[in-house]
């Protein structure tokens, strides 16, 4: 193998030098003193420019379709559609304009190329022109940006009352994730509560974080809103899911969060997709260090009634480590009020 | 500014009487240099040495992402301590490679190497002048470079290995040795490091600012200028704005590495133990790095943009089209350059509000980019072109820069940019637009002015073959990124082999595909340093003005001496794009021929450009 790239390579140079001696003998031969520079292969260049155009264009019309499954994933958030429809309207804007252009410019290098007998036409500006190439990307930018802010104010916007509420914590290199349980509402944490145990810092003299549970795996609910309160523990790491076309970053020192209503479930998922062992992930998408690239967890979306069913049956941190839970207590019930002054 | 002018005049008319018949000793000719051509070369040679460095650590992350199976032991005496026992990458080594490469490309290849070269070498010969404003301000620019690279360099090396955050240098990765074991001396170095090229670049810019507004020569009004000329001045104006803020926000950092203060860092446990700092904000660097950030992206491209217009003008003996609103457009990219920073910071967890903002904004600077795109078009319509390498390569500039500007329409829509950020789209995007566009403003400038640089030719055969090689490599490499970015891949993965199951497959082919078609690249770009390096001493001698130009570099000897014109500086009595006039019997008319002397093809309007 590397013998062969070895040889492919030597071989190529000798070919590079080769044309590059017999041009220079060649041109001495010809007795060409005025080396005019108007006589730059022009045909050659200019004719190679245009089948280069278009045998490109032929490749990426041609692997934009056969691929299209490939690198277009299938949508699992009520957002997705939305978003993939500006998307492809900013396509066909962008490849309208991508096709025009670049057949202009290769087609007038060959239209034009160099003919002594000719002389190129003297047009400094034409005021009319540059108004109307000005104007009209403006008014389409407006467009787009118009569109696309509607959508990302109603994204990014305050998530609906009734949200699903789930903190993720990132940290090198996994993620924890946190449900409120029955009362609903997340107990206090605090980053210097963290230990190998307690790995998101929860303050358990918070009563709210009594019936708190962390999962192994999160879960959600297909068709209700689900809002992640994001946060890190020690480096920026970014809750990315690509098929729910949602993405927030996790920033140590500043909780963030984003919300999205699943609509197809992970079965229903590997039943389109053919894959009987798909998952959704949450996938670190900010580096982070050594084990960026496989800093994943594994998201599961349920109809409704199975979240409910599994939400259920989770049993609560503390019921989990009862001595965790009792030495907290003991330890910690007079330091903590400090703590959180 | 008025202190840099008096202080050198009298310098310059030092100049006037011995022009070329002093002899300088080897290190004041070639070491330590105030002539602003040999500054110029200096600095384009560094350029070229980091421009290796930085493509072959590329075509070493190329091999991990491509063939992520391939025992790499054969290269062991080389890079012996960055593989596991399994002859692959280290992972840690991996973000080194990329963290390495980012930075030395934008910042010593794209910045320095590109306007150290071209406004050293242009700015005094194309609006007249002896020398720039400061010699020895120069001077110090290009030393503070080198002594910049050097520890750049060195930093390689050290334990722990380089800086390994990426470019970018995101705390708290960058800023806790914990999190990566590049964060420590590699981390320091690079800080110190980009301190000295900051005040390497400050001291450059500043030059080339008071040296276009004060030492133009008579008739050299400000639209008389030649495009390239405005480009360095707006780069230069665009540096010296934003470097400084880059600075702030390195030293901020540092104190926060060595000094235990909490400008970035809050609320953090990392290895055991939970860190003491609070009340910083890791978003406060991200708005600073990027108001340096994305000013910086057009520091890279705008000279590439001046270099192209002269060429594209050149060679299609035709006036750049619409000269005037290539010179607004320029200036309206710089004004907007420093008020869209945080489009890379959309999904950062900053207020969404802001995000709307800057999507605005962000849109708003497609404009001018747009409106020198299609004027670059206009200008080859019924145009004479001249394929000269110079000028494939500018065509090739103008091919990316749409490409990737228009990539830019999506990601600057912050909706899009949910789903698209830190994906292999983004790297596409800057890819194309930055990287290849600006290199190729890079080698278009190198093949053009060869001759005035070192009085000889270079091959032109070569250069096609260099330059179709490139041009078709370049988009076989960064293209098919766009599929593995809309297909959600993230960036700076060391394997996507632990990606999600199933889907891994999808990209291996591809994956090999552009890895290869990315070494092929680079080792392609051999052909263009044997032309440099031979042409230097071997090719064939130049003409006074090569390529019938109409600036008045081309009316130097072929190979100008200290203080560029023997005798007084031309003066300049028109516009620089006089190509084709109607009447005029040749197709240029350059910038020294008043008008008197060309009756024949005078215009109405002359007297206004
Ligand atoms: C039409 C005009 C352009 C628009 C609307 C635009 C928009 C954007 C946006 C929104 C991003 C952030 C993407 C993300 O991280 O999610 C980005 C990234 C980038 N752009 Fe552009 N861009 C444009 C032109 C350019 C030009 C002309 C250059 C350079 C010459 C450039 C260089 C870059 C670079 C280097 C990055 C990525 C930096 C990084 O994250 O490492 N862009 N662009
Ligand atoms: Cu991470
Ligand atoms: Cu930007």
């Amino acid at each position: 193998m590397n013998l062969i790239i070895g040889i492919i390579l030597l071989l190529s140079l000798a070919v590079v030098f080769l044309l590059f001696r017999s041009t220079e003998i060649l041109s001495v031969a010809k007795k060409k003193i005025t080396h005019s520079f108007e006589d730059s292969n022009n045909s050659f260049n200019a004719i190679t420019g245009v089948i280069f155009m278009v045998t490109s264009f032929i490749v990426v019309f041609w692997y934009s379709y056969d691929q299209f499954e490939n690198y277009f994933l299938p949508m699992a958030s009520q957002h997705a559609p939305e978003v993939e429809m500006l998307f492809w309207a900013t396509m066909a804007v962008t490849f309208t304009v991508f096709l025009i252009t670049q057949v202009m410019m290769f087609y007038f290098g060959y239209r034009y190329r160099y003919n002594k007998n000719r002389k190129a036409y003297f047009y400094p500006e034409n005021h009319k022109l540059e108004i109307v190439w000005t104007v009209v990307p403006a008014i389409v930018l407006v467009g787009l940006v118009g569109w696309g802010l509607y959508k990302w104010n109603k994204i990014m916007g305050p998530p609906p009352r009734d949200a699903e509420i789930i903190e993720i914590v990132g940290y090198q290199f996994a993620w924890a994730s946190r449900y409120p349980g029955p009362d609903n509402e997340l107990g206090n944490a605090n980053y210097k509560l963290i230990d190998v145990e307690n790995i998101v810092g929860i303050d358990f003299t918070d009563t709210s974080s009594l019936d708190d549970f962390m999962p192994r795996e999160i879960h959600i609910p297909k068709g209700k809103p689900v809002l992640f309160k994001i946060k890190a523990r020690d480096v920026i790491h970014s809750v990315y899911l690509p098929y729910m076309r949602s993405q927030m970053n996790a920033v140590p020192g500043m909780p963030t969060q984003m919300w999205f209503i699943p609509t197809k479930t992970t079965a229903e998922m590997r039943e389109e997709t053919g894959n009987e062992n798909f998952n959704f992930e949450i996938v670190c998408n900010k580096i982070c260090g050594r084990a960026h690239f496989s800093m994943k967890h594994t998201v599961i979306v349920q109809e409704e009634w199975e979240y409910i069913k599994w939400k259920n049956e989770q049993k609560s941190w503390i019921e989990k480590n009862p001595d965790y839970y009792a030495n907290f207590i003991k330890n910690n019930s007079t330091d903590v009020a400090t703590l959180n002054d | 500014m008025e202190i840099t002018k008096t202080s050198t005049k009298p310098k310059v008319q030092e100049h006037d009487h011995h022009d070329d018949h002093h002899e300088q000793s080897f290190i004041t000719k070639y070491i330590f240099s105030e002539d602003h051509k040999m500054i110029a070369k200096q600095f384009l040679i560094s350029g070229i040495f980091w421009a290796i460095m930085g493509g072959a650590l590329s075509s070493l992350f190329r091999i991990q992402l491509g063939f992520p199976d391939m025992d790499l032991t054969a290269l062991s005496p080389i890079i012996g301590n960055w593989l596991t026992p399994q002859g692959k990458i280290d992972p840690e080594v991996y973000l080194a490679l990329i963290t390495m490469h980012g930075t030395i490309m934008v910042f010593f290849v794209l910045t320095a190497g590109l306007s150290g070269t071209f406004s050293n070498f242009l700015i005094p010969l194309q609006i007249g002048a002896r020398d720039m404003a400061s010699g020895f301000m120069n001077m110090l620019s290009y030393w503070f470079f080198f002594l910049s690279s050097i520890v750049m360099f060195i930093s390689i090396f050290v334990e722990g290995g380089p800086a390994s955050g990426g470019w970018t240098i995101y705390p708290p990765l960058s800023a806790l040795p914990q999190a990566v074991s590049g964060s420590g001396m590699g981390m320091t170095l690079w800080l110190i490091s980009m301190a000295l090229f900051i005040v390497s670049a400050l001291l450059g810019s500043l030059n080339y600012i008071t040296t276009v507004i004060n030492l133009r020569t008579e008739g050299m009004t400000f639209f008389r200028m030649p495009l390239t000329i405005w480009a360095f001045l707006v780069t230069a104006i665009l540096g010296v704005l934003s470097f400084p803020v880059l600075l702030s926000a390195a030293l901020l950092l540092i104190m926060d590495r060595s000094f235990g203060t909490s400008f970035y860092l809050s609320d953090i446990y990392i290895a055991g133990e939970a860190l003491s700092n609070q009340g910083g904000s890791a978003i406060l660097f991200q708005h600073l790095f990027w108001f340096l950030g994305h000013p910086e992206v057009y520091i890279v491209i705008l000279p590439s943009l001046g270099i192209t217009s002269e060429i594209i003008a050149t060679c299609s003996r035709k006036p750049i089209f619409g000269y005037r609103a290539m010179v607004y457009s320029i200036f309206g990219i710089g004004v907007l350059s420093f008020v869209v920073w945080a489009h890379h910071m959309f999904i950062s967890g900053m207020n969404p509000f802001l995000g709307s903002v800057f999507t605005i904004l962000t849109l708003i600077i497609a404009v001018p980019s747009a409106v020198k795109a299609f004027n670059y078009i206009a200008t080859l319509w019924r145009g004479n072109i001249v394929f000269t390498p110079a000028m494939l390569f500018s065509i090739g500039l103008v091919s990316f820069f749409i490409s990737g500007g228009l990539t830019g329409l999506f990601l600057g829509n912050s909706v899009i940019d949910i789903n698209l950020h830190d994906t292999y789209f983004v790297v596409a995007h800057f890819h194309i637009v930055m990287g290849s566009a600006s290199f190729f403003g890079l080698f278009a400038g190198v093949y053009h002015w060869f001759p005035k640089m070192y009085g000889r030719m270079m091959n032109r055969t070569l250069g096609y073959i260099h330059f179709w090689v490139t041009f078709i490599g370049a988009y076989l490499v960064f293209f098919p990124l766009h599929y593995i970015g809309i297909a959600g891949f993230p960036r700076r993965y060391y394997s996507f082999t632990n990606f999600e199951t199933g889907r891994i497959e999808s990209f291996i082919d591809l994956n090999t595909f552009v890895s290869f078609a990315a070494i092929i690249t680079f080792i392609a770009q051999f052909i263009f340093l044997f032309n440099f390096f031979y042409s230097i001493y071997r090719g064939r001698k130049a003409s006074k003005n090569p390529w019938n130009s109409n600036t008045i570099e081309w009316t130097t000897p072929v190979e100008p001496g200290h203080g560029n014109w023997p005798g007084a500086i031309p003066k300049v009595e028109r516009w620089p794009y006089d190509y084709s006039k109607p009447g005029s019997d040749k197709d240029f008319i350059p910038q020294n021929i008043p008008l008197s002397k060309t009756p024949e093809s005078n215009m109405p309007d002359d007297s206004s450009r």
